[in-house]
């Protein structure tokens, strides 16, 4: 993202909006400029700000003379007085910041909002993470410290050694060049992003030692670890890994809970069992 | 996306903060899923939702790119949530945010009679959830529980700022600004409405609770987390 210098007004209402703290204004040229390095492309200021269209010359000069008088004007603090932020073509391999940190981008490899996940929240569907299962999402970078792939990286490689399974149907999973290792492409390894989620799951007998692992790797990089666990129910409702989880020494009060309604369409069943009927 | 899983807070201020999602599964259940989700969004609105959202599109409350300057003495700040329910045109995620559990049962016995196919999750505490569920008379098909943050932890913020700025899940509220709207708050400079107004805005996939944000601005008004 830039901000264009023939518009910007030095307002600074951008500045407290980018995630990644990536704009400050410029002393020298006293325009909001972004650290295109520590920019992560998430479109935060260009989508989620307000714009005005004023003339920038009026603007600059009406805030020039209030400044003589110390007069503070008091505008919308999530408003671009000349809309100034400016969206550039994105190449590769920039344009996968984009990927993983704005939300409304669905990603090519899932077709999914957000971070490109469906995780158990469809598990009533596809029946992922079966009764002697642990999921586990791995998130980086949130909230709003942002992560760089090689870091991803450190866990992903990790992870392969412990005989996880890698969930094929996920962003950083479609970006790896060898599921058995964990690592990922080295072109976007010094890539920042706002998050990406590694997904896997292991059974649950490995679950404790994948869970120390997690701990053990997360410690030694310089981002936030947000680590979910999730588990299939028993008919009425209950799981085992919720008392593993105590008995690892975790304590939680919040999470997601499928409610079981999902089922594939008609059309998608037959597809299945047809597939089945190939395979056997 | 896991954009509701790790909301930060206490019990207190998380036990009346629920979304409920429904999600169309790629390949299984996504082609004709758009009339389930605006029926899905439709269904919620009568009960008194805090916020819409569609995470293709956005939430409730959105940003204007054409304000005029009289914007900053009066603004337009309610939700609209007809724009959310027939802006929904590709199979993505909606999502309903109540801030009682009565909306959240009757909602979820509604969508069971429906019976729209498609997933349905609700992003809650464990126990409320469940409480819910126990409720309705549903059993709980699977659960995915938050176990927090690791890693560098003192690059996070303090607990009003982490409280504000985990509504959001995909990182659009940043620390500053939440800092910012705190102090705002604090100096009498906006309301905690107007404050979650902003919020709200950035919020591109609608699960920001503005409910339960006006109580942590409240909060913040009178003394530092």
């Amino acid at each position: 993202m830039i901000i264009d210098p023939k518009k910007c007004v030095a307002c600074g209402n951008c500045v407290a909006v980018c995630p990644m703290g990536a704009i400050h204004i410029n002393p020298e040229t006293k325009r909001a400029t972004v650290n295109q390095d520590e920019c992560v492309e998430c479109y935060t200021c260009f989508r989620g700000m307000s714009t005005e269209h004023l003339n920038p010359t009026m603007v600059r000069t009406i805030r020039k003379i209030g400044s003589w008088f110390r007069w503070r004007f008091d505008p919308e603090p999530d408003v671009c007085p000349t809309a100034a932020i400016t969206e550039q073509e994105l190449a590769w391999p920039r344009i996968v910041r984009r990927a993983f940190s704005d939300p409304v981008v669905p990603h090519e490899s899932t077709g999914v909002h957000g971070r490109g996940t469906e995780e158990v929240k469809t598990n009533d569907v596809t029946n992922r993470v079966g009764p002697n299962d642990a999921g586990f999402t791995v998130e980086f970078g949130r909230p709003t410290v942002g992560v760089r792939f090689w870091q991803i990286q450190e866990m992903t490689t990790a992870l392969a050694r412990m005989g996880i399974e890698f969930e094929k149907r996920n962003p950083v999973t479609s970006l790896m060049t060898d599921t058995t290792t964990g690592e990922i492409r080295t072109d976007i390894l010094n890539e920042k992003i706002l998050s990406a989620i590694v997904e896997f799951k292991t059974t649950l007998a490995n679950a404790p030692a994948v869970l120390q692992k997690i701990k053990e790797v997360a410690r030694a990089l310089d981002t936030i670890v947000a680590v979910g666990a999730a588990a299939r129910c028993d008919e009425q409702g209950e799981n085992r890994l919720e008392e593993l989880l105590i008995r690892e020494g975790f304590t939680f009060n919040r999470g997601k809970t499928n409610l079981g309604l999902g089922r594939p369409s008609p059309s998608a069943e037959m597809e299945i069992a047809q597939a089945r009927a190939t395979v056997g | 996306m896991t954009n509701t899983l790790h909301r930060y807070g206490n019990e207190r201020n998380l036990s009346n903060d629920f979304i409920v999602f429904a999600i169309p599964c790629r390949g299984y259940n996504d082609k004709d899923s758009v009339p389930k989700l605006k029926r899905f969004l439709r269904t919620a609105t009568k009960y008194n939702p805090v916020n819409l959202g569609d995470g293709s599109h956005g939430g409730a409350y959105r940003p204007s790119k054409n304000l005029n300057p009289t914007a900053h003495w009066s603004r337009e700040n309610k939700p609209d949530f007809e724009t959310v329910i027939e802006g929904v045109d590709t199979p993505t995620t909606v999502a309903a945010v109540f801030d009682n559990i009565r909306a959240v049962e009757e909602f979820v016995a509604e969508l069971q009679k429906e019976d729209l196919g498609l997933s349905i999750n609700i992003s809650a505490l464990i126990d409320r959830a469940q409480e819910c569920c126990d409720d309705v008379g549903i059993a709980r098909h699977s659960v995915e529980y938050s176990l927090g943050f690791m890693g560098q932890t003192d690059r996070l913020a303090d607990r009003q700022v982490m409280e504000l700025s985990t509504m959001c899940g995909h990182g659009m509220i940043s620390f500053n600004f939440a800092r910012k709207m705190i102090d705002w708050v604090k100096e009498g400079r906006r309301t905690p409405e107007q404050a979650c107004n902003y919020f709200s805005r950035f919020c591109s996939c609608g699960i920001f609770n503005p409910t339960r944000a006006k109580e942590i601005l409240e909060e913040a008004r009178r003394r530092n987390s």
